[in-house]
């Protein structure tokens, strides 16, 4: 049979985090599965196919979320997929230990009607704790098939396969069990859902009113938005007036207690606990990872440690890749006769091939990084390391978490700025994204490397570079701390987060999920990353300077004179002017105009400035930092490094920021600001040190 | 209307069983706290309380934290 001739079915993934969705999207799938923003979101959303008897399933993981309110865009986006691309079906993973609050997505599934199937995932952790299920009984009671699995050791994959295809073929009949909501708050529906289907048919044929009513008396913001008709409003508001004298709270109040009341009915006779367990494995762990005084120190090891491994661990693979395009490289050169001049040649070498490598340089870094995110988040301590750092944090305006991105943006802030997934709250994650560059990269220790010798005494250079790092510092708190204020005021810490047992993660579906999220990322990425690098290619290039006038200049004099009739080099004079308040120059013009691509370019742009060797041995930096003694004072040595530290940030940051904010103009946003923000804090510097060393 | 021995979460000790008597606050709180179960007449337990971690509840056989201010308007008996 061909796959044309097969059925098609679809399904979604629901479930609360912590519950073993993942596991279970990872039985059904395996590893073929393809991860995408939704629509208009930054939320992802994984799919992937599966066949089962004649049928070609397709399973979308939809975000875990606890409910479908209008709370978070993870849950919005869970129930537009219900609402929009209508499912066949919709299968609730729930922990089978921890039923009753798991059980409240399923209700909320129950309304918006899609067919359900319930999987009782991790039934083996439960069945430890002695918690025994009437299947039968709860299944008839909830009116859908019930599951047991135990998905991180594939185990009910097939029933499960056989309870979706099952219920994706059989006619809906309407509920025996509905949920009750009382008669006050029946009849104040109904009054609503007549309105809606006379004055908005639209939303009635796409919602259903039945639901729309229910949401409407709940105050959901979402549908409210949708709602125009006056007559309908006003009986809203009457309606929820009313009931609210009478509850003396918020109808929404009283119908999630209707829902917990319709769960607790169900579950009153099918579930038992027979074991009364009084301390767990995990709370021994949390006694110990949680301790007033260990807490913090163990924290920061493990976040050294995760540090470490991000860039200690990726130098192997990244120094291979590098062997490897440079292998190309030389194999592509050696297609032309040595010494040619042929624009193709150039473009490919100079190019595109270190274009590529600069994309594919960070994924050995990002993938490492996921990596061990993934398994402390898998493992239950991410939710406490939320916590330790917190108040610090709440100090800024940033979420605890905000603490690991920005450590990780020592070493380089694209993987940093792809760590900042973790941050679930929209205000935090972009503060913390844009300030991320502040943090100084192991790239910008190239620049400090060559300057800080080359005007500052042995005793001194210590502490200069520590009083770079420390401004950055100073700085990313300060801007933080403004935008929260401004361009993201609001709320950006949790209001109640589960802290799930601590679990030994399943190694499988970390590696499966890991190696797609941190290649599809790059790819997004890698296309601006490489348009740039052939941008800046071309600039640096071009216009070229007709042979017979390079007749008899040494190679280093002809880099130079090249770079100086380049694009670069003409842009570099042209902003003199302009960076001369700051103590700068042409030459440091051209220089910092080529580190845009990529902030080590800075040293190798300088050296063919002032026409040094292209070898990196120590001869050549010793001469170029000669040169640069020569030509400025220690304080623009400074002002240099102070610029480089705070403007600009790399093509690869920018890309990046754009990749994961889905917006281009939060990238320029933060490239403009942090450009301006240098050119500000190093003019003030230059003038002031300027003032106070004449005076 | 409420009685006297309703006090905040925040006051309760590590250890004791207590009944949500009302969520003050704004919305978004109250409808966050709601989706999690922490509705009038529920029963919780106070696991935590103080010192540099989370406040931490238990409520139907899960633990949750609270963030920063949220023990403080959790009315409970």
């Amino acid at each position: 049979m061909t796959d044309d001739k097969l059925k098609k079915i679809t399904v979604a993934l629901a479930g609360n985090p912590n519950s073993g969705k993942t596991s279970v999207f990872n039985m059904l799938t395996g590893a073929r599965r393809h991860v995408a923003n939704y629509p208009g979101t930054t939320v992802e959303v994984e799919e992937g196919p599966c066949r089962h008897n004649g049928f070609r399933i397709t399973v979308v993981d939809l975000p875990g979320t606890y409910g479908l309110t209008t709370f978070s865009a993870e849950e919005l986006v869970a129930r537009n997929f219900l609402i929009d691309r209508k499912p066949d079906v919709v299968v609730d993973v729930i922990d089978s230990s921890n039923v009753e609050r798991n059980l409240y997505l399923a209700t909320q599934l129950i309304e918006i009607g899609t067919p359900l199937v319930l999987a009782f995932n991790m039934s083996d952790v439960a069945s430890q704790r002695g918690v025994v299920f009437d299947i039968d009984q709860l299944s008839r009671l909830l009116e859908a098939p019930i599951v047991p699995t135990v998905a991180s050791k594939d185990k009910g994959g097939v029933a499960l396969l056989d309870a979706i295809v099952a219920v994706a073929n059989t006619a809906q009949k309407p509920r025996t069990h509905r949920i009750s909501y009382g008669d006050e708050i029946e009849n104040a529906m109904g009054q609503i859902e007549t309105l809606v289907r006379s004055e908005h048919p639209g939303l009635a044929a796409k919602y259903g009113s039945h639901w729309v009513a229910l949401k409407l008396l709940e105050q959901d913001s979402d549908l409210l938005s949708k709602v125009q008709s006056r007559p309908l409003l006003d009986i809203l508001d009457r309606e929820i007036g009313r009931l609210k004298i009478l509850f003396r709270d918020d109808p929404e109040i009283i119908i999630a207690d209707k829902r917990y009341g319709f769960i607790s009915g169900a579950c009153q006779e099918t579930v038992k606990t027979t074991i009364e367990l009084r301390h767990t494995t995990s709370d021994l762990a949390d006694a110990v990872l949680t301790h007033r005084v260990l807490g913090l120190p163990i924290f920061l090891l493990l976040m050294y440690l995760v540090f470490y491994l991000t860039f200690s661990l990726a130098a192997w693979p990244m120094a291979w890749l590098e062997h490897l395009f440079g292998f190309l490289s030389a194999s592509l050169a050696a297609l032309w006769p040595p010494n040619t001049d042929n624009w193709l040649r150039s473009l490919l070498i100079d190019g595109i091939i270190p274009g590529v490598g600069g994309i594919l340089v960070f994924l050995p870094n990002i993938l490492i990084l996921f990596l061990a995110i993934a398994l402390l988040e898998d493992s239950g301590y991410m939710a406490r390391a939320a916590f330790i750092m917190d108040r610090l944090m709440h100090k800024i305006g940033l979420h605890g978490k905000s603490f690991i991105p920005m450590l990780i943006g020592f070493g380089c802030s694209v993987p940093a700025i792809m760590a900042t997934r973790i941050l679930e709250n929209r205000r935090s994650r972009f503060t913390t994204i844009i300030v991320l560059p502040l943090m100084s990269c192991g790239a910008r220790l190239t620049i400090y490397g060559l300057l800080i010798p080359a005007f500052f005494p042995q005793n001194w250079r210590g502490p200069v570079l520590w009083l770079i790092y420390l401004t950055g510092i100073i700085l990313a708190v300060i801007a933080a701390k403004v935008l929260r204020l401004t361009v993201f005021r609001g709320e950006a810490t949790d209001f109640v987060m589960e802290l799930p047992p601590y679990r030994v993660p399943t190694l499988k579906s970390i590696f499966i999920h890991t190696w797609l999220r941190g290649w599809m990322y790059l790819k997004k990425a890698g296309t601006i990353i490489l348009a740039f690098s052939i941008i800046l290619w071309a600039a640096m290039n071009y216009p070229k300077i007709p042979k017979q006038s390079l007749v008899g200049l040494a190679a280093d004099e002809i880099r130079h004179a090249q770079l100086a009739n380049s694009v670069i080099g003409r842009l570099g004079h042209a902003i003199e002017p302009v960076i001369m308040p700051l103590g700068f120059d042409w030459k440091i013009g051209t220089a910092l105009i080529g580190s845009a691509a990529a902030k080590e370019l800075f040293v190798s742009q300088l050296g063919i400035i002032y026409a040094v060797s292209s070898h990196e041995d120590s001869a050549a930096v010793s001469t170029l930092r000669r040169h640069l003694q020569d030509d400025y004072s220690p304080l623009v040595g400074l002002c240099i490094m102070l610029f480089c530290l705070i403007s600009s940030p790399c093509v690869a940051t920018v890309a990046i920021t754009r990749s994961e904010t889905n917006s281009t103009l939060w990238a320029i946003f933060q490239f403009f600001s942090l450009t301006a923000l240098g050119y500000v804090v190093t003019f003030v510097v230059y003038q002031i040190g300027t003032l106070l060393l004449n005076v | 209307m409420e009685a006297k021995n309703t006090r905040c979460l925040s006051q309760v000790t590590e250890g004791q069983i207590v009944s949500v008597v009302a969520v003050t606050g704004g919305r978004g709180l109250r409808s966050r706290l709601t989706t999690m179960g922490l509705l009038p007449n529920t029963q919780i337990q106070v696991v935590r309380n103080g010192g540099t971690g989370p406040f931490v509840i238990s409520i139907k056989n899960s633990r949750m934290a609270l963030g920063r201010g949220v023990a403080d308007k959790i009315m409970v008996m």
